[in-house]
């Protein structure tokens, strides 16, 4: 069951995590500005488009198709993959996939790889077991390179450094990228300029480069990476060998299905029409780009996901992160909270499945995460039931946790209470005659309740309960 | 038309004026109103906080007691969206002799007044500066709309004032609350702060839920701002107008 | 072992599908595409939303707006692909055509680099190359720091479908929507990272001018 790396060793469970991000005025700043900003821009480019709640359906409809014919759809990208000169590779799990990128780099003869953001690779801990065995990787995406550079964990999907402003980076880059100019500004236009200076050599002697993909096509073999900065562009066509570690959901059944995500994703995403550059390729081409190129499918948990009717809808997130930018709860505890490379609404359902097992506290913790307001499905470009899917893994949790906890008790206890009406009354008789002593509000209760009164005073019961009144008006 | 009323376990516990004002409503509006006695709760907090089993005996009870009417009306948008939304699939997958008994249609309190009876001046008289709270689920899973505020407009002096960042949660999530009382708390200060904004006397919505945790806040704070639910303004004419709970 | 991986996959997957799902059919209700006044005047205005320009050249007029260009951006040392058209080749500028292979020190040391494209999108301002005519191998407009590209009126569709369907999958593809940009400092989209950071584009009335 090797499914390292997934959520964090050591993180702790979510409400506790979540107190110390909320206590850090900076980072509650950064995201407020980072996140308001985005939903605004989202919201404008999504309007744009007249077909865009049909996108959404098709995508949805697209990626269901996927999840259903999965086996099939793969042995048709390997075949694809295959006749166009590349090799395919199998992974289980973290250690496998791993294995296979280090053993290649290795027998590519190099002793450093360059990346593209890859949240496979990232959920792997690819970037540590390349260190392990002696080839060491450089991120090349800016929020990557922040988050590497400061020794940090990500904090979002799309943009893992979001928790950082522009003063921080500038700091980090000064104090740790030993040619940032001296007199570096926070300005971003000046950190991209520091990014772009310190990563070009790198880039141009590169041998081997490590990427995942945002899409696969099953019956051409296309690989598809979306991307901003040019950093893709450059491990894509650069270095003589290229290894790309993709999910094994990250198809699309046809070259057609692309002009569906091509439109939900960069809209949904960084709120563009379309981002700076995509690059689109198909095994081997003779002269242009790499030599070699080898596809490693990854399982890591994503089959026992399949197997949950209610949980698979999962699998057909295209990793946008607009749920996060809407998240209430994400805006205000940031994603290392999460502990996890996936946070926010998507995180809370996809970290647990991935990891399988629910009786790990912090996992089971992600699933409560959320007030289910229900604004991440709003967003979803393929409407992944976010709402859905973490009431059902809240089930999971409690089966786990088993009917003998203080919260199964008192759930049987009220369950017990409302399974007719003359126990319901005899509780609200019980619960108004405490009311009577302590009167119309209550500001202090015992524990549980006390995490209510904290910050909140509380009703008492009703003297009168509402049947009581009907009972003597109208009864 | 008879109409049940579904008075919600919270309302009838700790909030007996809502559905007061729902009764006087409705039978001013020339409505039939009963209520079954042998209610009791839906299952929402069972079901959301994980309890699927409790939760499905409890659906399964609320579809046998609410038979046989034309309308049951609802004075909470999260409660109508669990027996509307979540009760089919639950009753449906366990228990199929029941899936096919003749159901009557849930509202919504805004939703019965402005689609089944086609209104939207009920003939309020509300003179109050109030501000609208949208409730997630009435906003999202029921997709209510404008027809709170449609209503609203339409009562006698009562001026209505936009709620800067209406449609962000409140935090209260029913027991996400006590799960993540930092969390929630956090986002209540945000929704007490953009309430306390609009100088509104009155904070208003569909939701006695979110109304008792909007409120907890305020009245924690001494903030001068009361809660009172939608159907409590509806409910206010210049004959009998609304006063404050003693 | 690594066979013993695939099956064991492969094998997981149908097990976790033991229920056979059977999902929604695909309905593309979607717009394939959409009419618009002027397709043309949509894609110029949106290349400019991502700071690129966009500038309007006549029949016969490339040579002097090309050279214009290269004046304006002071690009004295111009890469192109090998079959860059003969009059694209403005005086005054030292060529390096694709041919043989230039080494990468030699694409780093150029000004900028000249090509045509395969299509362009207006709906999202978009050039896509395929390594067909006028373009070369994708390193070329990666490189160098400048990138000006010829775009025919002809070559322009209003949307993302549109463009997909006249594409050849298994060609090596790149889209370009702008110079490069990052979001990645408080998701503020600012322009110029590693690609080149200036993009301008010369609309001609047809590409095979």
């Amino acid at each position: 069951m090797g499914t390292g790396g997934v959520t964090w060793l050591g993180t702790p469970a979510f409400p506790e995590a979540a107190r110390a991000a909320l206590s850090d005025t900076q980072l509650r700043a950064n995201l407020h500005k980072a996140t308001s900003t985005i939903r605004g821009k989202r919201a404008g480019a999504v309007a744009e488009l007249p077909d865009w709640e049909r996108l959404r359906r098709a995508g949805e409809a697209i990626k269901d198709d996927v999840l259903a014919q999965l086996d099939g759809y793969l042995e048709q990208l390997e075949a694809a993959v295959t006749a166009r000169g590349g090799v395919v590779h199998w992974a289980r799990d973290a250690d496998e996939a791993n294995a296979i990128v280090l053993r290649l780099a290795r027998e590519a003869g190099t002793d450093e790889v360059v990346k593209v953001k890859s949240l496979a690779t990232d959920e792997i801990e690819l970037n540590e077991a390349l260190a392990a065995g002696g080839v060491p990787a450089v991120e090349t995406d800016l929020a990557e390179l922040i988050v590497q550079l400061g020794r940090d964990r990500p904090s979002h999907l799309l943009v893992p450094a979001i928790h950082r402003n522009r003063a921080e980076i500038r700091d980090l880059f000064r104090r740790e990228m030993p040619d940032a100019p001296a007199d570096l500004s926070d300005e971003p236009r000046a950190l991209a300029e520091a990014a772009r200076a310190h990563l070009r050599r790198k880039f141009l002697s590169a041998r081997v480069a490590v990427s995942g993909a945002n899409f696969a096509v099953a019956d051409t073999g296309s690989i598809v990476v979306v991307e901003s900065e040019g950093n893709g562009r450059m491990c894509l066509t650069l270095p003589q060998t290229l290894i790309t570690v993709m999910g094994v959901e990250k198809l699309v059944p046809s070259w057609r299905d692309l002009e569906v995500f091509l439109q939900l994703l960069p809209r949904s995403s960084t709120a563009e029409r379309m981002n700076p550059y995509t690059s689109i390729w198909t095994g081997v081409t003779p002269g242009d780009g790499p030599r070699e190129f080898h596809l490693v499918l990854l399982d890591n948990g994503r089959t026992d996901t399949l197997a949950d009717a209610v949980g698979r809808q999962a699998l057909r997130c295209i990793r946008c992160s607009a749920c996060l930018n809407v998240c209430p709860v994400y805006e205000r505890t940031g994603g290392q909270a999460y502990g996890s490379v996936y946070p926010g609404p998507i995180g809370a359902i996809l970290s647990p499945q991935l990891l399988g097992d629910f009786h790990d506290e912090q996992a089971a913790s992600l699933p409560y995460a959320s007030s289910l307001c229900g604004a991440c499905f709003e967003v979803c470009p393929v409407r992944i039931d976010i709402p859905e899917v973490l009431v059902h893994l809240r089930g999971k949790a409690v089966e786990a946790k088993g009917s003998r906890s203080p919260e199964a008790l008192a759930m049987s206890a009220l369950g017990w209470v409302m399974a007719g009406p003359r126990r319901f009354e005899a509780a609200q008789r019980l619960g108004g005659l405490a009311g009577a002593v302590g009167g119309g509000t209550i500001h202090r209760l015992p524990w549980p309740g006390s995490k209510w009164t904290a910050a909140r005073d509380a009703p008492a019961p009703a003297r009168e309960p509402f049947r009581a009144w009907w009972r003597r008006t109208r009864g | 038309m008879r109409v049940a009323l579904f008075v919600t376990c919270l309302a009838d516990t700790f909030f007996p004026g809502t559905g007061r004002a729902v009764v006087e409503l409705l039978e001013r509006l020339g409505c039939d109103v009963d209520f079954p006695m042998a209610q009791t709760c839906c299952g929402q907090l069972h079901g959301n906080t994980g309890y699927r089993q409790h939760a499905v005996s409890l659906a399964r009870r609320h579809k046998g007691i609410f038979a046989g009417y034309d309308a049951v009306v609802v004075p909470s948008g999260s409660c109508a969206a669990q027996v509307r939304e979540m009760h089919p699939g639950m009753v449906g997958d366990t228990h199929g002799a029941m899936a096919g008994a003749m159901v009557a249609p849930t509202y919504e309190l805004s939703e019965f007044l402005v689609d089944a009876l086609g209104l939207t001046d009920v003939g309020a008289y509300f003179p109050h500066r109030v501000t609208y709270h949208p409730t997630c689920h009435s906003l999202r899973l029921l997709q209510v709309g404008d027809k709170p505020l449609r209503l609203l407009r339409a009562v006698r002096g009562l001026e209505l004032v936009d709620l800067p960042g209406a449609e962000e949660c409140c935090g209260f999530g029913g027991t996400f609350a006590i799960k993540n009382a930092e969390v929630s708390t956090a986002m209540l200060a945000d929704k007490m702060r953009c309430v306390q904004d609009t100088g509104a006397e009155v904070v208003t919505a569909g939701d006695s839920s979110c109304l008792m945790h909007i409120g907890g806040g305020l009245s924690r704070l001494r903030a001068g701002v009361a809660p009172v639910h939608l159907a409590e303004i509806l409910a206010s004419t210049e004959e009998a107008p609304w006063a404050p709970a003693a | 072992m690594a066979s013993g991986a695939r099956r064991e996959v492969l094998g997981r997957i149908r097990a976790a599908l033991a229920d056979r799902p059977s999902p929604e059919p695909v309905v593309r209700d979607y717009d394939t595409c959409r009419a618009v006044d002027d397709a043309v005047g949509l894609f110029a205005e949106r290349v400019a939303d991502y700071r690129a320009t966009v500038t309007w050249v006549g029949a016969g007029e490339l040579p002097a707006a090309i050279a214009a260009a290269l004046r304006a951006r002071s690009a004295r040392a111009m890469l192109g692909p090998p079959d860059l058209p003969g009059d694209w080749r403005v005086p005054d500028v030292e060529w390096h055509l694709d041919e043989p292979p230039l080494v990468v020190e030699r694409l780093d040391s150029c000004d900028g680099v000249l090509t045509g494209c395969a299509i362009a999108i207006s709906e999202t301002g978009t050039i896509v190359l395929d390594a067909g005519a006028t373009q070369g191998r994708r390193v070329l407009t990666l490189v160098p720091d400048y990138h000006l590209c010829v775009v025919g009126a002809d070559q322009v569709v209003v949307s993302v479908p549109e463009a997909l369907a006249r594409l050849d999958p298994v060609r090596p593809l790149t889209f370009i929507s702008g110079p490069s940009a990052t979001s990645d400092i408080e998701l503020d989209r600012v322009e110029g990272v590693h690609g080149p950071r200036t993009l301008d584009v010369l609309l001609v009335p047809t590409a095979g001018t």
